[in-house]
């Protein structure tokens, strides 16, 4: 009678192997689609880049008019005005590079500030933006809790970014 | 204990008694936390109040993350155990998880305007937000594409795990490469970077968003269930 009893065992079992070998298919194919897409994204991490540095861009020997957006702190106490014209320096405090703008900037905009700008060289090694943007960094704060870091000199400018 | 609950009828028992609770949560969370968001809570230093954008931006992000990462786990589980609830829950999920991401990017995109200067820029985090959209999208028109919608199942599924991928880029995106994006400011090393007053309404509307989820999946689920439901009885008509 023990004819009765091994098919539906044997077909348990068989079932149990079916779901170990889909699992075993499934971490095998997340693994490599994982490491597919990471060494594909580490090959094209150039170009994923949103902007570059200024030590990025000083060191390079950049033609002049080729485009390329830069991003950094605006230096403390660089910035010009003279009518919609603006002249800055962005910093990563590595190295420095001097921008020319015309236009609206965002609000956001100030020395100390972290911004994007897209444009230019020129042949003079500096910058002819055709567009700035401000970048803000990851603290959110009320303006007394700002003021009271600033007072008690906790207070790190423009931070990470 | 898995299987216990894997069986769809047992399944929405036990959701049919909670969703009243989880409904109700929902309203007050989410009533409590737009209040602070919008009312209560202070101005940014930096921002103003334009900083209000992020009690709706950064709950709808991590929702569309969150409800994805599930949607994954849960096409796993039936791919590998055959499990006919953790589809239905995976297809139930699918167009909530899209409205949030939708939402997203909406909120991100008047929120950007203002502060950074653009609506748009195409940088890796935006980049990668807009492909997990259009993930969901392909995910929920290939699960249509078929007559017979349980054939639309296992192609679906593979579709969901293999952009499951797409989850850990969009979360290190800001670390990785340069980004017109900020870095995370709630998962860092040393605490948050946002202060008490504005982090509690940020709680808030996370925890009445995540309670929405639940609410509307188990009415999508009851529905899911309902519908294989009516295509049996149909098949065993025509059929018998």
């Amino acid at each position: 009678m023990t004819s009765e009893t091994t098919p539906p065992k044997r077909r348990t079992v068989r079932a149990a192997t079916r779901k170990t070998r889909r699992l075993y298919i499934v971490l095998a194919g997340m693994t490599m689609l994982g490491l597919a897409a990471g060494l594909s994204l580490f090959a094209m991490r150039d170009s994923l880049v949103f902007f570059y540095t200024p030590s990025d861009i000083v060191g390079k020997e950049m033609k002049p008019g080729q485009r390329v957006r830069l991003g950094g702190l605006v230096a403390q106490g660089s910035v010009e005005k003279d009518g919609t014209t603006v002249r800055f320096v962005v910093t990563d405090y590595a190295a420095e590079l001097p921008v020319t703008y015309t236009g609206i900037l965002p609000d956001l905009f100030s020395e100390g500030q972290g911004v994007v700008a897209e444009g230019s060289m020129l042949p003079d090694g500096t910058m002819k933006a055709t567009s700035v943007l401000a970048k803000h960094d990851e603290n959110y704060m009320p303006k007394e809790v700002a003021e009271k870091l600033k007072e008690s000199g906790r207070w790190q400018e423009g931070g990470e970014q | 204990m898995m299987h216990r609950f894997a069986n769809p009828t047992r399944f929405m028992r036990v959701a049919n008694v909670i969703l009243p609770w989880t409904a109700g949560l929902t309203l007050l969370f989410l009533a409590a936390g737009l209040y602070q968001a919008l009312f209560a809570s202070p101005a940014d230093y930096q921002q103003g109040e334009t900083v209000r954008i992020m009690y709706i931006h950064v709950p709808a992000a991590y929702m569309a993350m969150m409800i994805y990462a599930s949607m994954a786990v849960a096409s796993a589980t039936s791919l590998i155990w055959k499990h006919p609830l953790a589809d239905m829950i995976a297809r139930a999920s699918a167009p909530i998880g899209a409205v949030f991401t939708f939402l997203c990017l909406l909120s991100g995109s008047l929120w950007g305007q203002p502060m950074w200067g653009t609506w748009w820029v195409w940088d890796a985090r935006l980049t990668s937000v807009l492909i997990l959209f259009f993930l969901y999208l392909g995910y929920i028109a290939l699960l249509n594409a078929f007559d017979d919608p349980a054939r639309g199942a296992k192609p679906a599924a593979i579709l969901a795990l293999v952009g499951a991928v797409n989850l850990p880029i969009i979360k290190f995106s800001v670390d990785w490469w340069n980004t017109l994006h900020q870095p995370a400011s709630l998962a860092k090393m040393d605490g948050p970077a946002i202060d008490p007053s504005m982090l509690w309404p940020l709680i808030f509307m996370a925890v009445g968003f995540t309670l929405f989820y639940i609410s509307v999946g188990i009415l999508r689920l009851r529905g899911e269930i309902a519908g294989a439901r009516i295509r049996n009885l149909r098949l065993g008509m025509t059929h018998g």
